[in-house]
Formats: C-alpha cells, sequence, structure tokens
C-alpha cells in the first residue's frame, strides 16, 4: 500500500484517483455517503427534538451490542442494529407524564447507559482476540467495509428514510407543538416511538464508521450547524445533509492520506464547520445591528 | 354553535363539574372564568373531544365532539417555545394547515395546493399583524409576538369556534390589551366564535358578550351586565370583590384581601389538570 499515508498531492484529479484506487476505499466512500446523508437528516429532527442524550445513549449501546456481537461470532453489524433498536423501545417505554418533559427520561436513559457500557467491557474482555477491535468499535475505522455491508447500509438507509419522509410532516408537528398536534389527532406518541426506532437506525449506521463515542460528529454536528445557519426547515435539512457529505468525504480523504485515524479526520472537520457557521451567524446579527442603528 | 345539557365530568374518581347547560351562539365571544381547578381547561378538552362526559349531552356545531376537527382552532396554555427553537413562525402557522398530513409536501412549482398554501399563510400572518417578525425563528421571538403567530396557527383552517387556553398569561399589560384587542377582531371580521379561559378578565372585560363561570362543580353563565357585579363576583369567588369603573365607562375588577387588591383568580402557579 505505497500511498497510504503519503500526503496530498493539491492536485485535485491526481488526488482522487489515488483516493479511488483501492477498493476498499471505493467501499468506505460508499459507505460513509449512505450513513452520512441518514445521519444528518435523522439528526436534524433529533437536535429539533432535543434529544441529543438519547442519541448518545444509542450510539453507547450499541457498543456492547457489538462486542456481544462479535464474542459469539455473528457480524458486529446485527449487534449495532439489535441493541440499539431494542434500547430505542426500552427508552420510548418509559412512561412520560407531560408531552415534553425528558427530566425523567434522561434519568432513566443515563442509568440504562452505564449499565451497557460496564456489559460492553466485560464482552470486551472475554474477547481475548484482538483489542485493537475495541479501539475500532469505540472510534471507528474505515477499513475493510465488504460490498455487502455497503448493500446492507443502503437498504436499511434508504427504508428509515422513506419512512422518515411519510412522517415527517406530523413528527415536526408533534416536536413542535404536541398539545396542539394532540388536538388535530395526530398520534404523538406514536411518532415519538417511530422516530426514536428512526434514530436508533441511524446511530447504529454511523457507529460502523465513526466509531460509537463519535456518532454526533455525524448526528448532531451537520444539522446543528445547518439550524445555526438557517431556520427554514427544507433549507436545513439539505445543508445538514450537505455539509455531512463535505465532512465525510474529506475527513476520509484526510485519514487516508495523513493515515490519522478517520473519526478524528471527521470530528475535527465538523466542529471547525460549526465554529465557522456560529462566527457567520454572529457577524451577520453584528453587521445587521450595525446598519439598523446607522 | 355550541351547548351543554346538564353535563358532568368525571377524572378518575372525581367529578370536576356537574350539572353544567350552557348555550353559545355564532360569532360570540366568551370568557370562561373562575378559581383555579374548577375544571375551565376541562371544558376545552371536553368541547375537543378528548375528555368525554360522564353525564349529560355535548353538541358542537350540532354534532358530537369529534377528536380532530378541522371545525375547532385550539390554543393550549403554555409558557412559550423554547428560546433555541430554530423553526420560522410562518412553519409554526403553516403547520397548522397541513401539520397532520402524512409523506412530504410538494414544492410550490408543482402542486397548486402548495401554492394556495403559501397564500393562506401570508394572509392568516397578515390578520394577525405579524409580517414583521413572521420569519424570525419562533424561539427568538417575544410572548406576543408567539402568540400571534399561535392565533393565526389555529386560524388556519377557519375553524368556526376557536378556543384559547390562558392566551394572555404571562403577557405584559400592553400585550395583554393588544391581543384581547385582536381576539375581538377576528371574532367579529372572520365571524368566529371565540371561547376564552381567562384568569383576569380585566383585559377581555369590555369586548365579552357572555361570560361562563365555574365555581365549586358548578357553572353559571349569563351577560357581562348581569355576572360582572360585585354582589355576583363575590358570591362566586368567596371573597370581597368590587367591580369599579374607570374614566372611560369601563368596568375594572378587583379583589379585596385584607385590604390587599388583587386580580380575581390571579393566583400564582397553574392548574394542575391542564395536562390530564
Amino acid at each position: 500500500m505505497p500511498v497510504l499515508g503519503s500526503g496530498l498531492t493539491w492536485n485535485v484529479v491526481d488526488d482522487v484517483r489515488q483516493l479511488l484506487e483501492f477498493h476498499f476505499m471505493v467501499n468506505a466512500y460508499r459507505a460513509g455517503t449512505v450513513v452520512a446523508v441518514a445521519a444528518a437528516i435523522i439528526g436534524w429532527f433529533m437536535v429539533l427534538r432535543a434529544q441529543g442524550f438519547v442519541g448518545h445513549t444509542l450510539s453507547l449501546v450499541a457498543f456492547p451490542g457489538a462486542a456481544a456481537a462479535t464474542l459469539i461470532g455473528i457480524s458486529a453489524a446485527w449487534g449495532y442494529y439489535g441493541v440499539s433498536l431494542a434500547a430505542a423501545l426500552v427508552i420510548a417505554a418509559i412512561p412520560r407524564t407531560h408531552g415534553h418533559s425528558f427530566s425523567e427520561e434522561s434519568a432513566v436513559v443515563g442509568t440504562v447507559q452505564a449499565f451497557a457500557l460496564g456489559c460492553g467491557f466485560l464482552f470486551v474482555t472475554l474477547y481475548h482476540g484482538l483489542l485493537s477491535g475495541t479501539t475500532s468499535l469505540l472510534f471507528g475505522s474505515f477499513l475493510g467495509v465488504t460490498d455487502g455491508q455497503v448493500v446492507t447500509l443502503l437498504a436499511v438507509a434508504s427504508v428509515a428514510l422513506v419512512a422518515l419522509g411519510a412522517i415527517a410532516r406530523p413528527l415536526l408537528f408533534a416536536t413542535i407543538d404536541p398539545d396542539v398536534a394532540a388536538a388535530r389527532g395526530v398520534p404523538v406518541r406514536l411518532l415519538s416511538v417511530a422516530f426514536l426506532a428512526l434514530l436508533a437506525v441511524a446511530v447504529a449506521q454511523a457507529s460502523q464508521i465513526t466509531g460509537v463515542l463519535l456518532v454526533f460528529a455525524l448526528l448532531v454536528v451537520p444539522p446543528a450547524t445547518a439550524q445555526a445557519v438557517t431556520s427554514r426547515p427544507v433549507l436545513g435539512v439539505a445543508l445538514s445533509v450537505a455539509i455531512g457529505l463535505v465532512v465525510t468525504w474529506v475527513g476520509l480523504a484526510l485519514a487516508y492520506f495523513y493515515d490519522r485515524p478517520v473519526g478524528f479526520c471527521i470530528t475535527t472537520l465538523a466542529f471547525g464547520l460549526y465554529l465557522v457557521a456560529h462566527a457567520a451567524r454572529r457577524i451577520a446579527r453584528h453587521v445587521r445591528d450595525l446598519r439598523l442603528a446607522a | 354553535m355550541l351547548s351543554l345539557r346538564d353535563a358532568a365530568v368525571r377524572l378518575g374518581s372525581r367529578t370536576v363539574w356537574s350539572g353544567v347547560t350552557l348555550d353559545v351562539d355564532a360569532g360570540e365571544f366568551v370568557a370562561v372564568l373562575g378559581p383555579n381547578g374548577v375544571g375551565k381547561s376541562t371544558l376545552l378538552k371536553t368541547i375537543l373531544g378528548l375528555v368525554p362526559l360522564s353525564a349529560g349531552e355535548i353538541r358542537v356545531g350540532g354534532r358530537a365532539p369529534r377528536h380532530g376537527s378541522h371545525d375547532i382552532g385550539y390554543l393550549p396554555q403554555r409558557r412559550s417555545f423554547d428560546a433555541s427553537a430554530r423553526v420560522r413562525g410562518v412553519d409554526v402557522v403553516r403547520l397548522g394547515l397541513d401539520g397532520d398530513h402524512w409523506g412530504l409536501p410538494l414544492p410550490g412549482w408543482l402542486a397548486p395546493g402548495a401554492r394556495r398554501a403559501t397564500r393562506r399563510v401570508a394572509e392568516l400572518v397578515e390578520l394577525v399583524e405579524a409580517d414583521a417578525f413572521a420569519t424570525r425563528p419562533i424561539g427568538s421571538l417575544s410572548g406576543g409576538e408567539q402568540q400571534r403567530l399561535l392565533i393565526a396557527q389555529a386560524l388556519a383552517r377557519r375553524p368556526s369556534l376557536l378556543l384559547l387556553d390562558e392566551p394572555l398569561d404571562s403577557l405584559d399589560l400592553p400585550n395583554q390589551a393588544s391581543i384581547a384587542a385582536l381576539l375581538a377582531r377576528i371574532c367579529r371580521t372572520e365571524r368566529v366564535t371565540v371561547l376564552i379561559v381567562a384568569h383576569d378578565v380585566n383585559p377581555i372585560l369590555s369586548y365579552l358578550d357572555r361570560v361562563v363561570y365555574f365555581a365549586s362543580g358548578r357553572a353559571a353563565t349569563g351577560t357581562p351586565d348581569e355576572v360582572i357585579t360585585s354582589e355576583t363576583l363575590t358570591a362566586l369567588y368567596g371573597s370581597p370583590i368590587e367591580v369599579l369603573y374607570t374614566s372611560d365607562g369601563s368596568p375594572v375588577v378587583v379583589g379585596h384581601t385584607d385590604g390587599a387588591s388583587y386580580h380575581p383568580g390571579l393566583h400564582a402557579g397553574h392548574e394542575h389538570h391542564l395536562h390530564g
């Protein structure tokens, strides 16, 4: 592998050709693209619903899921999807007194989260194989994504996004205005369960690229950046996808050329964009105030 | 428009109110008054079909209440939107129009329905005089501005009945007056029956056609002249209350406890059964 870590030549055509020379890199790009799009769209709703903590927990429980799957000798993907979805249903089952109060939720969710992490560590210890497996479960890896995995990711993401499209409007209504939505006959509770399931899918997918600890780089940062820039829903979702894609594509390239962990590259880019967006918003507001004052 | 005959509601083992008889005509501006916890909000939920009657009969527009009816606009009690809610005011208004539809909306250049929706939203924004701030994020708006947009949202499908639960709560005095005036104007120009649950009767007093008051499990109705008198209100609240007249002749309700002046029913805190 002569080019890995050889650095950019800054000739874009050459760099891209080099980047896609190996099949594992092509697959990394395919998988990264699918994951980035799904995470950016589902994450947009998560940020709006202020369910970041739940999303975080779903990703952390994916760790013991994947570790257990590896331990019993099945694909880690099963662990990610299965356990995240199961955790989403458990969280959905927590009775909530009022429409929008998540305080009770956070206590239960936090408890489950700690227990899940402990279990994950146990499974990893029981699995006497390679320790580096833990690192990639936690911090992600783009090496060795198979064609089959790409197909699975694409299929699952497509189903999830079609489902989200079907419930998008009532979900937005239930998110912003649960009481009025309920009075209008929107099934608020059912939508919240459905969204948790979709969130679990997005988390399980993103975990396979960024690792469970860095899922937020794709699930939170692009939507949060987009929402800092615009409060138009459609534009916000589109911008979120664009940011997710740029971050993933450039992040993968940097990881490849400079031989740095992909998780680090993606999170750093995402963090940088987030800062830029907020700075730009500050400046824009300042300029507007100045103009109003003048 | 709205009628209740000998109606009663039970929540769990508690009878909230019973023997309530009420008739509201189309286009009336009606206040529902009474101390905390007497079931004023429960009345709204009954009309919405969210809480069933345990006895008696209720007709809304001549029919039994239906959950999710287009004919009723509803503004629940709330404090405000989260300051970080990054959705525009016009989006919130739009949700009142088609927020309960499944599937994605088509863009305006593809669907005439979408263009109609956009026009209706603009019309509503103008109606509630929200042009100046309707495209700003809802969380960044003041309580009065948010309330205007929510009224627009509730009116989106041209309901014939508008239910508002404490819409003046947590607004400052000038905003209370301007929202009350807005509601009275909408009631007349849009021919909407407005039913408003209120703690403090003063901001809406001059617009009222009818008053419903709840006390100790019963309700009585009348015109403001019949109800807004020192004798009736004192009997109703069980503490001395005076109706005074300002220099322009409009009545003001003032309560006395140990010499201190307060608004009847304007106690701290919110009714505990609101979300029941």
